[in-house]
């Protein structure tokens, strides 16, 4: 009678092993179910008690459209030239928000699941990770409103290879915002004025991409020297220049090749090889630090 | 045959106590040379072994460190060092009530919970009505858990981790919270727990049911492991059997409901 669960289980062939045992960011596959719990309920809880709902997610970035459109497009100067300048800027925009957006519910994942986190042995990465699909579904509306778009202006010549750029920036976001999501969760955990720290630099990142502005600006005013270097070392520029690619420039009757970079395809693999790199590394610092995260989240 | 469940070989668990939370604070106290953080240790060598099927009593004052423990074994914390191995799968209660979400219902969070617990969403399916007559929450069953009394609360905490088809069993101060009529189903369901041949970690401070429901007891002792061994002899160890100055009313309906049991 004793051995009832034991036999049944067949516990002899279960090896012992650490109970707090994981595969880090693997065990997303291994724990799709639950991952997928955990995203439907973040979606839900987002918009708790909120008259709008999921209205909010075409809202905000709307407003912050016309906002941008209204000074750069209308008061600075007519889109500097830029045809179709509003799908130039919304077009980037989609991508920056959902980088913005993934980065800043990463870095409070961990504190607000506290319950959880505390009292139960979950794999911790699916926090993080949660929050970038969640934010990934946000951008659903706004792809809708930027095809919308693109249509209304006569979408003269789409093609695949630009659907296969959108495609390319994406992935590089969803791996960079990972990356960082998953380091800034912890690092929050340990010091709370991380959260703060990140929200000043995700502030800066609209006017470190060419959106409200062509890439040839930075050309013309660094050329491709030590500033363009710097500048195009940040992966939601490089992304946000795929997503161009794959809406902007279809849409438009000139050709603009100087808006965009000879190599674009290139640093697009490159940069997704580095930020690669840089989720193995984030995986590696998460799995170092996350081990005080229990008794720190107080 | 007898398989090894819990082995915990020279465990240690520092936490560290910071005293000055802000960079003003600590140059003030480091000008002042006073202490900026101590720490210490929560759990110091704890050794033990645990076969299959065997039900511990986890026994000690507050702050011996009985909480630590649990979370190291059930893998929520790892040790600083030494190390904590287990076989098969755990489910229990930490400190009363598990991470409910506050805004999901009841039911979201029974399927959240199971989950964490490794269910998969057709063992959920199969198990949820059990689950829901158990915990008995009536029509509060579909509103946010924020809502809940505390009972509730705990009450469903209780009724998912005791549906989950595991091998180690954890449970802390199930009884603390809970009516009596409450209290007694849970005493019922770790009794078939412990008859079905899982391995029951329990862990109060009530004499009464420890002696009815394990057959051995760690006590721990700030951060040590003070006794282990025999039921009777652990109680005696902690002068938990003793004539106390102020009778204890919750000890007398425990013993009261042991014998129901």
């Amino acid at each position: 009678m004793i051995d009832r669960v034991a036999v049944r289980h067949d516990l002899e062939r279960v090896p012992l092993a650490p109970p707090s045992t994981t595969s880090g960011l693997l065990e997303a596959f291994r724990r799709r179910y639950l991952l997928r719990l955990m995203v439907r309920r973040e979606i839900q809880a987002r918009y708790a008690r909120s008259l709008f709902g999921l209205a909010w997610s075409y809202i905000n970035p709307t407003v912050r459209f016309f906002t941008f459109y209204f000074v750069f497009g209308i008061v600075i100067g007519r889109g500097m030239g830029v045809e179709n300048f509003a799908i130039h800027l919304f077009a980037g925009m989609v991508l920056v928000h959902y980088f913005t957006e993934t980065v800043t519910s990463g870095t409070r994942s961990l504190l607000s699941n506290k319950g959880v986190v505390q009292k139960m042995a979950v794999p911790r990465e699916l926090f993080p990770l949660a929050s970038m699909l969640v934010s990934l579904y946000h951008t659903i509306p706004q792809l809708v409103i930027l095809t919308i778009a693109c249509l209304a202006t006569g979408w003269t010549h789409p093609d695949l290879i630009g659907f296969a750029a959108a495609l390319l920036g994406f992935v590089l976001i969803m791996v960079f915002s990972t990356a960082l999501g998953l380091m800034f969760s912890v690092f929050n955990v340990l010091l709370r004025d991380f959260g703060r720290i990140v929200q000043t630099f995700m502030n800066m990142v609209p006017f470190a991409v060419p959106m409200m502005y062509p890439y040839e600006l930075i050309t013309e005013r660094f050329g491709t020297g030590t500033i363009h270097t710097i500048y195009m070392g940040n992966p939601v520029a490089e992304a946000v220049l795929l997503i161009q690619r794959g809406f902007w420039w279809t849409t438009t009757d000139e050709v603009y090749t100087e808006n965009f970079p000879d190599d674009l395809w290139q640093r697009g693999f490159i940069m997704l090889g580095v930020c690669l790199v840089l989720l193995a590394f984030a995986q590696w610092v998460f799995a170092r630090l996350e081990g005080r995260v229990p008794e720190l989240l107080t | 045959m007898s398989v090894t469940s819990i082995v915990v070989d020279n465990a240690t668990k520092e936490f560290s106590l910071q005293y000055s939370r802000t960079l003003k604070k600590m140059m003030m106290a480091k000008m002042r040379r006073q202490q900026i953080s101590d720490s210490f240790l929560a759990l110091d060598g704890v050794s033990f072994e645990v076969e299959q099927g065997e039900s511990i009593g986890l026994m000690g004052l507050n702050g011996s460190g009985k909480s630590t423990l649990l979370k190291l074994v059930s893998g929520v914390m790892k040790p600083d060092s030494g190390t904590v191995l287990t076989r098969g799968r755990i489910s229990g209660l930490i400190a009363t009530g598990a991470g409910f979400h506050q805004q999901l219902t009841g039911r979201e969070n029974i399927y959240m919970n199971a989950a964490i617990l490794g269910m998969s969403e057709q063992e959920t399916d199969e198990k949820f009505d059990d689950i829901a007559a158990f915990a008995d929450v009536g029509r509060f069953m579909d509103t946010p858990v924020g809502n809940y009394s505390s009972g509730m609360f705990a009450r469903l905490g209780f009724s998912v981790a005791v549906h989950v088809d595991c091998d180690i069993f954890i449970a802390d101060e199930v009884l603390a919270v809970g009516d009596r009529p409450f209290k007694k189903k849970c005493l019922a369901r770790m009794q078939e727990i412990r008859e079905s041949g899982i391995t029951l970690f329990y862990v109060s401070h009530a004499a009464g049911s420890v002696k009815k429901m394990c057959d051995r007891v760690i006590v721990l002792d700030s951060g040590r492991v003070g006794y282990d061994g025999d039921v009777e002899e652990g109680i005696k160890y902690l002068h938990y059997d003793g004539p106390d100055d102020e009778p204890d009313a919750e000890e007398d309906l425990d013993e009261e409901l042991a014998s129901d049991i």
